[in-house]
């Protein structure tokens, strides 16, 4: 399995993940621990994936979604976008609610 | 990076685009206002601006750009 498979596998799989740098104790840039305050605003279950720690999967994320930076998300397999996007989905109320639909069809 | 670098390079490379930057030399903003954005979703709007300066973005050149789309008539709506 290549790293592109190993993504398309991992974000199927897993209803909520965030590619970041570090981990949500320990966000390694400022982009990264803004998301996560968001998806903890939202009450949000999801899991994290470091791309710091696999240079394959920093480098593999941004050639998956056609973005070029990290943070990244997912819902339900789908790219939802970085911090820009997630901030201005949360504002607006629209994060909260795709989330919870995905977590209440769990 | 400096912030005119970056407007010149979209607005070079977005054809008819408008594009105002900030930022503090590695982290930027922009706002860009482009009709091409139009009928778009905000992922491909931020991906039509990225993809025009992918290579500046890969070499970290440019670290971080949030992005703020607007075609000409949302650009007008939302600035009477």
């Amino acid at each position: 399995m290549d790293i592109q498979q190993r993504i398309a596998a991992f974000v199927e799989e897993v209803p909520v993940v965030l590619f970041m740098k570090g981990d949500r104790m320990f966000p390694q840039c400022g982009f990264s621990g803004k998301a996560i305050q968001i998806l903890d605003a939202c009450e949000a279950e999801y899991e994290t994936v470091n791309v710091l720690s696999e240079d394959e999967v920093r480098q593999g994320i941004k050639e998956f979604s056609n973005w070029p930076t990290v943070p990244q998300l997912y819902v339900a397999g789908q790219f939802v976008g970085g911090t820009d996007i997630m901030t201005e989905l949360y504002e607006n109320g629209e994060l909260k609610q795709v989330i919870d639909a995905i977590q209440d069809s769990e | 990076m400096e912030c005119e670098v970056i407007k010149q390079l979209i607005e070079g490379r977005l054809a008819e685009s408008e594009v105002e930057v900030t930022g503090d030399g590695r982290h930027f903003e922009a706002t860009v206002i482009c009709d091409e954005f139009a009928g778009k979703g905000l992922i491909q709007q931020h991906q039509l601006v990225y993809g025009v300066i992918k290579a500046e973005m890969a070499d970290d050149s440019i670290h971080a750009l949030s992005l703020k789309t607007f075609t000409r008539e949302t650009w007008q709506r939302a600035n009477p």
